[in-house]
């Protein structure tokens, strides 16, 4: 099968689902000329034109907020925040309007938006350009949440997204824009709310999301040598949450680690580890549910230190051994 | 600018807009008496001595312009057409309120009538407008504006400006209105910002702003007039400062601590239902009609009392309200939140 790039399948997503209904528009800082920050929207201006392919001013509240006023209208606004850390100069577009408006005013409107930015570090980026802050969104009522860890999905997932009556914040992963993948070239849609057994296991399900799915992937390779077999399982979408894969998969190894790049602590791994301790999935466990995350602190600039705030294979491994650990002293 | 001779020869147009400013003070009265009488829930913003801004402007627009109004909105959204009944219903709580007792009086709204509701946050109403504009504009729908009141209060959000200067910006067919009465919540205009002369706050934008006295019914209706035909001839927002005064409190807990008697009461001589009470006995009508409009509007309010009170309460399930934040919940499994 063909292979594109992550960038890529972001690119196809929003062209054809461009081609395909008027409606849909693009708008961002810099999408035009520079092809946006991440060269994600290569050739579209020249594609759809200026009206429909936006170069907003560096005013995210005024643009956030026209997405809302334009979807609101019926139109289907694809907005981009350059950097999802700035998300918190617009939020009450998100919060109070995007999220609420629909259920505010009795359910005679809907805001079909997809908000798309660019997540997560790794780059180099220092605190204020590489965090992830989806715990943020999935506790406001309203929104949806997802999350792609591979080109498939990316593309699969936007063109969802974009068809999706709701307001869907799409969090792309910065330093997965330059990875290959198997990507078909006829059309195809992933929908929102259904987790991906990414490779099935006995002993133990790793639960992500993201960027870090590579990361238990690579580890489940790596303890197959230790005669340990994991299951990883992507989820892809935070908001609706497949909250019955996650169990069906915990039902049959009895132990879960979940993983994401986001601050462990309050981060969305503590709600999927509530939804597997409030499941019958409780009764099968056979240790501790062990969660991997970014350390508690601003991410650091130096890269030893960014290195070391977020999870490794190293540290995913070292938990499934903690749960291992747990059954071998039993 | 619209003649005024021929509006006050134009006696069912005097007659309309008398309905309505009656109407906008006299829910808000009752709605004032019910909340004393502790007959309503949470709060509200009254616009007691603001009725002209509401309805002068809403009459100077068509039905299919979009209309966003602030949290002090209830004189807006009557202007804009939303049924009385419907809304004293909304301000109960009940199912058939404007917008089935999810919302209350900061939201109340019909986009089926283009009143895309009464706003809670601020100022936060601008951008959104922006995007309605932008989407008249991407269809080709030349004779449709957007909006968009907000308070000298607000002039000083982020969200004002940003809005401004993206309509600007995009030559977006925004009608910004600001309604300065004078106050934020209790600070006064002169304490938040260093000029009062908020018509500047269009300059830097290159928008073209003017003011009017908002307590002139017919004064607004001209300038929004005159207004929206420039916004729509040239496709360019336009702005406009409304100075008014706000009689009742800014909300239910308010005790006029920040002002004094004496200037509630000479902004209440002037308040605007009086004023056009005078044009119209100046102008053709005797008191008895006066007398009659107030009867029958004193009346309309009655009934929708009576109604709002009939209706019974929502019933939705919390499970049902967990559907409702999202549209078709059929199209991905069940319920489209976190279950």
């Amino acid at each position: 099968m063909r292979e594109i790039t992550y960038a890529e399948a972001v690119r196809e997503a929003m062209c054809e689902e461009m081609r395909r209904d008027e409606n849909v528009f693009f708008m961002g800082e810099d999408i035009g000329a520079y092809n946006g920050a991440f060269g994600v929207s290569e050739g579209m201006i020249e594609e759809f034109g200026a009206a429909r392919v936006r170069e907003t001013p560096i005013s995210e509240t005024a643009f956030v907020g026209a997405g809302v006023g334009a979807a609101l209208m019926g139109m289907r606004p694809i907005v981009e925040l350059m950097f999802s850390d700035f998300i918190s100069v617009c939020l009450d577009q998100i919060i109070n309007q995007a999220a609420k408006l629909r259920f505010m005013f009795g359910g005679t409107v809907s805001v079909p938006m997809v908000l798309r930015a660019a997540a997560g570090g790794g780059t180099g980026a220092a605190a204020q350009h590489s965090q992830s802050l989806e715990s943020l969104y999935t506790n406001v009522p309203g929104l949806k949440v997802v999350v792609p860890s591979t080109p498939y999905d990316a593309k699969g997932l936007l063109k969802s997204a974009i068809r999706d009556n709701n307001t869907v914040i799409f969090l792309e992963q910065k330093k997965l824009y330059r990875i290959k993948g198997e990507t078909p070239e006829e059309e195809y849609l992933i929908p929102l709310g259904l987790a991906d057994v990414k490779t099935e296991g006995d002993d133990v399900t790793l639960i992500s999301y993201g960027r870090t799915v590579q990361m238990c992937l690579d580890a489940a390779d790596n303890l197959i040598s230790e005669g340990v077999s994991a299951e990883v399982l992507d989820i892809r979408s935070l908001v609706p949450l497949d909250t019955s894969s996650v169990v069906k998969s915990v039902l049959k190894t009895g132990r879960a680690v979940i993983v994401h790049e986001s601050v462990e602590f309050s981060g969305f791994g503590a709600e999927i580890a509530a939804r597997i301790a409030d499941s019958e999935a409780f009764f099968s466990l056979k240790a501790p549910i062990k969660r991997v995350g970014a350390y508690y602190c601003p991410i650091p600039f130096s890269p030893e230190l960014e290195k070391s705030v977020f999870p490794t294979r190293a540290r995913i491994e070292a938990a499934v051994r903690e749960t291992m650990k747990t059954l071998h002293e039993e | 600018m619209e003649d005024l001779s021929r509006l006050l020869n134009d006696k069912p147009f005097l007659e309309s807009i008398m309905e309505r400013l009656m109407l906008a003070r006299k829910f808000e009265d009752e709605v004032f008496s019910l909340f004393k009488r502790g007959r309503l829930h949470g709060t509200t913003h009254l616009c007691v001595g603001e009725e002209a801004t509401g309805v002068g402007s809403i009459f100077a627009l068509k039905p299919q312009d979009c209309v966003l109004s602030t949290h002090r909105g209830h004189g807006q959204a009557l202007a804009k057409g939303i049924p009385v009944d419907v809304m004293m219903a909304e301000m109960l709580g009940k199912e058939s309120g404007s917008n089935r007792g999810r919302g209350g009086s900061m939201h109340i709204s019909d986009p089926s009538i283009n009143a895309f509701g009464v706003g809670g946050v601020i100022g936060a109403s601008c951008p959104i407008a922006c995007g309605i504009a932008l989407s008249f504009k991407l269809r080709g729908e030349n004779d449709r504006v957007a909006v968009v009141f907000f308070g000298d209060g607000s002039s000083n959000e982020g969200a004002v400006h940003e809005a401004m200067n993206l309509a600007a910006a995009w030559s977006l067919p925004v009608l910004f209105i600001c309604t300065d009465n004078g106050y934020g919540m209790s600070t006064p205009l002169a304490k938040a910002v260093n000029d009062v002369d908020l018509t500047k706050r269009g300059y830097p934008f290159g928008i073209m702003s003017t003011e009017v006295d908002g307590n002139d019914v017919l004064a607004v209706y001209r300038t929004v007039r005159a207004a929206r035909a420039r916004v729509t001839g040239e496709g360019k927002p336009a702005f406009i400062v409304e100075h008014t005064y706000r009689t009742s409190g800014h909300s239910k807990s308010d005790r006029n601590l920040y002002r004094t008697e004496a200037e509630i009461s000479d902004w209440q001589s002037n308040n605007p239902v009086a004023r056009f009470t005078r044009v119209m006995l100046e102008n053709g009508f005797s008191e008895s009609d006066i007398d009659a409009i107030d009867a029958r509007t004193s009346r309309e309010i009655a009934e929708a009392l009576a109604y709002a009170e009939s209706c019974p309460e929502p019933a939705a399930t919390p499970r049902e309200l967990e559907a409702e934040a999202y549209c078709d919940p059929a199209d991905n499994g069940e319920c489209q939140c976190v279950r």
